[in-house]
């Protein structure tokens, strides 16, 4: 028998995702829309010996071909054709639910009402006849619970059993259609016709919900008492701060950085050490030898030691995401943001920038409007990603080792003001003619479910072994071979080297910043392909064996570089040179980035063009500012 | 009155919605003539404000909210 194949429709928040990832498990695959940056994701599953594939259409509010996503959903309905659609309808917020609901049948689009969070529903005062109401539609209503095994068992049953084509829409339905028909075929002004077909929708659910729902008045639901604390009151503010700083602490305190550390320890004691042993025994050339240990293991390994600190991140915020509190996120920081020309929802993508600026540019997608999409995603590379904030430990320990912790907490706030300030100037210029808009449901507060947290976890992690396998791979090769080599043939000397001489090209600009040694600029440019090669650059050249890029070592490694880098910095040096490197072209991953979801070359040469210039203006101004008041 | 003019704890009936590039916008979402809104909390800052509509909730921005007109019940 043909694979049974089932579209998920439905609006935002309705708990479609939950019943995707149930169903499916981990028997999806997650690709992309061709031509937008929207996850399309299907998954397979066998019930009573049917081969069914599943689909999880977009979330979208209404199907007017409006945004990417409504257009996505509506083209793939009509062309595609699926056996069964279900529309995954929210019980307890059924009113605007069906709106979407009546757009499908009005294109002819027979499906299956699923009435899920039955559970939810009833403890907010809602009875359902659920008989009636498929004698409304014409259309198979069945009953779930989000995650409950019971519901998606059932629900198996009803996409093999149910045969759309026994199913028509009702008088009611077919009534509401002519009348649509009629308005449309009346040459009237267009944007009066959609309005009046939207007022005649919403009529005919009030007509239907007033047949088969009953409603009791229940008092203020949990959600509005919670709202109460942590989105209206004058404690909003400090409980964000509160979670944000607790969401980092798990992250490089609790449980990533250690992991983190085990990681590196493990390649580092272990993995290494066995590799080279092993190609010794095998009596391999020594610049193979060389290339191996020095070049992709460690360069390889200094990526993978990452991979357990944005796992633990995603996980928080994936969690935090399922709860609810996100939107709660975007509403109490709207008015703040709106200063800098951003809109709330941005905050969340911006955040996830002090992790990894890669998911901080693609959760810019989330934003409504082009103008708040693009202003996010070239701003963000000015933020503190995980992979410099090593630079930033290291050299405050090493210059400033009284006042590390402020003055890295400085470089913060020097992403965070330029961010502020490329925001406002982008907002009044290119951008100046694009509305921001803000409209945002604010779902009620729920546990998230885990198996939906751990594949958004996976899936948005998986990046950096991706990452891990290709780029940095190919980017340690290269960085051996330049410095090991010069036009001469191999070298022993360093200073003889590619490297050498790339960075003394790149150091002639930086006359007049304070650090013009070649290692300097090496270390720039290496840190284009990858942040985390700025510190293990500087490390190879300055002769420091084994640099960690764990910031709580930074100390240990800071004794050990200073006698050997002392020459070459001073205080005011070193800061001009953080503040360059906090600022400077994001790493090839993030431009990588940047391509995939502007779709335009022009942004991404934008992006590292101005950045540069940016970190070039704004660290000489530190220097020959710092010069003139005395500083060394 | 519109939208904006309404105090949390309120609930009014939607008159009618003043031409915006969000009106086909808020109308989906369930704003729609007669509908019954009430107002809840605002955020910390008193903007944007947030309403139950339809057994939901919603925010959205003064500027928005004040294209919306709206009688007292």
């Amino acid at each position: 028998m043909a694979t049974l194949s089932v579209a998920l429709t439905g609006n935002p928040n309705t708990g479609k995702s939950t019943i995707f990832n149930e169903l499916t498990g981990a028997r999806q695959k997650i690709g992309n829309w061709p031509g937008v940056t929207v996850d399309k994701k299907v998954g397979y599953v066998r019930h009573n010996d049917r081969a069914i594939s599943v689909i999880d259409l977009p979330g979208t509010y209404s199907i007017n071909a409006r945004s990417p996503e409504e257009k996505i959903v509506i083209d793939y309905l009509l062309e595609e054709k699926p056996d069964v659609v279900v529309d995954v309808v929210d019980a307890s917020n059924l009113s605007r639910n069906l709106f979407l609901t009546i757009q499908f049948l009005e294109y002819g689009i027979p499906v299956i009402i699923d009435l899920n969070m039955m559970d939810e529903a009833k403890k907010r005062g809602f009875k359902i006849n659920t008989k009636i109401l498929e004698q409304q539609f014409g259309m198979p209503v069945v009953e779930t619970v989000g995650r409950s095994s019971k519901s998606i068992k059932n629900l198996l049953g009803v996409f093999t059993d149910t045969v759309m084509s026994n199913y028509h829409n009702s008088s009611i339905i077919e009534d509401h259609i002519a009348k649509v028909q009629e308005l449309t075929a009346n040459n009237k002004n267009k944007e009066q016709v959609e309005e009046e077909i939207i007022a005649l929708r919403y009529a005919l659910i009030d007509q239907i919900m007033a047949q088969a729902v009953t409603t009791t008045d229940v008092g203020a639901s949990t959600s509005e008492k919670i709202d109460r604390v942590f989105a209206n009151g004058f404690l909003a503010l400090p409980l964000l701060l509160l979670l944000i700083y607790a969401v980092f602490e798990i992250t490089f305190t609790w449980i990533g950085q250690p992991l983190a550390d085990g990681l590196d320890g493990l390649i580092g004691d272990d993995i290494s050490p066995w590799i080279e042993d092993s190609l010794v025994s095998l009596g391999v050339a020594d610049w193979l030898k060389s290339l191996v240990v020095d070049g992709v293991v460690a360069g390889v390994g200094s990526v993978l030691t990452f991979v357990p600190l944005i796992f633990t991140l995603f996980f928080c915020l994936s969690f935090l995401d399922g709860t609810g509190y996100m939107a709660r996120v975007a509403f109490i920081m709207d008015p703040i943001m709106r200063r800098a020309g951003l809109t709330g929802k941005g905050v969340m993508p911006l955040i996830m920038g002090f992790g990894c600026g890669v998911p901080a540019i693609m959760g810019a997608r989330a934003l409504d409007s082009e103008k708040d999409r693009m202003i996010s995603i070239l701003i963000t590379p000015f933020l503190t990603c995980g992979a410099k904030l090593p630079i930033m430990a290291l050299f405050a320990a090493m210059f400033f080792p009284d006042n590390a912790t402020n003055v890295v907490f400085c470089m913060y706030l020097v992403g965070v003001v330029m961010a502020i300030i490329m925001a406002k100037v982008l907002n009044i210029t290119t951008f100046k003619d694009e509305e921001s808009t803000f409209l945002l449901e604010l779902p009620p507060y729920r546990m998230p479910d885990m198996k939906t947290v751990l594949l958004e976890t996976w899936d948005k992690g998986k990046g950096y072994l991706i990452k891990a396998g290709t780029i940095i791979f190919a980017m340690s090769v290269l960085i051996w071979f330049l410095s090991n080599y010069n036009f001469d043939g191999p070298t022993e000397e360093m200073s003889e080297s590619f490297l050498a001489s790339i960075g003394a090209a790149m150091s002639t600009i930086f006359a007049f910043h304070g650090f013009a040694a070649w290692e300097s600029g090496a270390a720039i440019v290496t840190g284009i392909l990858a942040k985390e090669a700025v510190i293990s650059t500087m490390g190879i050249l300055y002769g420091v064996a084994d640099i960690s890029s764990d910031a709580q070592d930074a100390v240990d490694t800071a004794s050990q570089l200073m006698g050997s880098m002392g020459g070459s910095f001073t205080a005011l040096s070193a800061l001009s040179f953080m503040v360059f490197s906090q600022l400077y072209t994001p790493c090839v991953t993030a431009l990588g980035t940047i391509k995939k979801e502007t779709g335009k070359w022009k942004w991404v040469a934008f992006a590292a063009i101005y950045t540069f210039a940016a970190a070039w203006v704004v660290s000489l101004l530190v220097y020959q500012i710092g010069s003139l008041l005395g500083f060394a | 009155m519109t939208l904006k003019d309404a105090t949390p704890g309120m609930t009014v009936k939607i008159e009618s919605l003043e031409h915006s590039s969000l009106k086909q916008r808020l109308m989906s979402m369930g704003l729609i003539k007669g509908t019954t809104v009430k107002i809840l909390p605002s955020a910390p800052l008193g903007d944007p404000m947030a309403i139950s509509i339809r057994s939901y909730n919603l925010s959205l921005r003064l500027a928005d909210a004040e294209k919306i007109q709206v009688s007292a019940l």
